[in-house]
């Protein structure tokens, strides 16, 4: 039998990852990607939740997760289109248009 | 068994994570980010979430990581020399150190709880697909209906978004 504790240490672990892929990858298209491996970290843990605590409600939770990371991704991806037509590069440091 | 699959599936998503944020070239980071959505998938799968792990493949995996990787062929990046974050060494020891404190601290907890009334045995005896339905449509109706609106605004925001702006252009000079 697995412990509750070591699904919750991958969870963890993957949202460092992600959380440092967020703060140091310059490149828009990668830190999207990287808030996407934080959004998966948070579905192990509720599901592992609700798998040992025996409720329903933390699979209910990650499925409307994976429903707010899709629209996540197609309004990020949008912008990511928008920016870069306007022959803006995709380095986060460069889009300081709305920079005070 | 489940041990060597757990072992497996954890190992291989960490280590897929990893190399989507380290990988250099975005393509290769979108395909390590599919590794990783199917390891995750496969722990679903241990966790006695087949629904999710469907879900997980067919919206994630065939999905959005589909629209990423669209994305990314479409406006043909060229890898950046500097890639990081110019002073990013300064944020791998914080964050080293931040991490192994929060994993001494999870392996510690003996995370106790008060039960819910789905036990394995009531999720093995319809199906999981049949448990989240019932939930999903007598206590959480609610939210549901949330999501649905939140996804229809993400649609017609992202159409919006991503339009041609040339009628919009040609308004302006005449």
């Amino acid at each position: 039998m697995i412990p509750l504790s070591a699904y919750v240490a991958v969870s963890a672990v993957l949202f460092i990852t992600g959380l440092l892929g967020v703060v140091i990858r310059r490149n828009f298209i990668i830190v999207l990607m990287s808030v996407e491996i934080m959004l998966n970290a948070a579905n192990i843990n509720l599901v592992a939740f609700s798998y040992y605590l025996e409720s329903m409600a933390g699979q209910l939770v990650a499925l409307f997760i994976i429903a707010i990371a899709a629209g996540e991704a197609a309004i990020g991806l949008a912008i990511i289109i928008v920016v870069f037509r306007g022959k803006i590069s995709t380095n986060v440091d460069e889009m300081n248009l709305l920079k005070w | 068994m489940v041990l060597v699959f757990f072992a497996y599936f954890a190992l291989a998503s960490i280590a897929a994570g990893v190399m989507t944020v380290s990988l250099k070239n975005p393509v290769h980071c979108g395909l390590a980010l599919l590794a990783l959505l199917l390891h995750v998938s496969g722990l679903f799968i241990i966790l006695n979430a087949e629904f999710l792990w469907a879900v997980q493949v067919i919206v994630y995996a065939g999905a959005i990581l589909v629209l990423y990787l669209f994305v990314l062929m479409l406006m043909n990046l060229k890898t950046d020399d500097r890639y990081f974050h110019s002073s990013y060494l300064y944020f791998l020891a914080p964050a080293a150190i931040g991490s192994l404190y929060v994993l001494a601290l999870l392996i510690r907890s003996p995370f106790g709880g008060a039960k819910g009334d789905v036990p394995a045995e009531a999720v093995l005896k319809d199906g999981d697909t049949y448990a989240v339905g019932i939930k999903m449509f007598s206590e959480y109706l609610l939210q549901f209906e949330i999501v649905g609106v939140f996804l229809l605004g993400a649609v017609i925001g992202a159409i919006v978004l991503a339009k041609t702006p040339k009628p919009a252009n040609r308004e302006h000079r005449g």
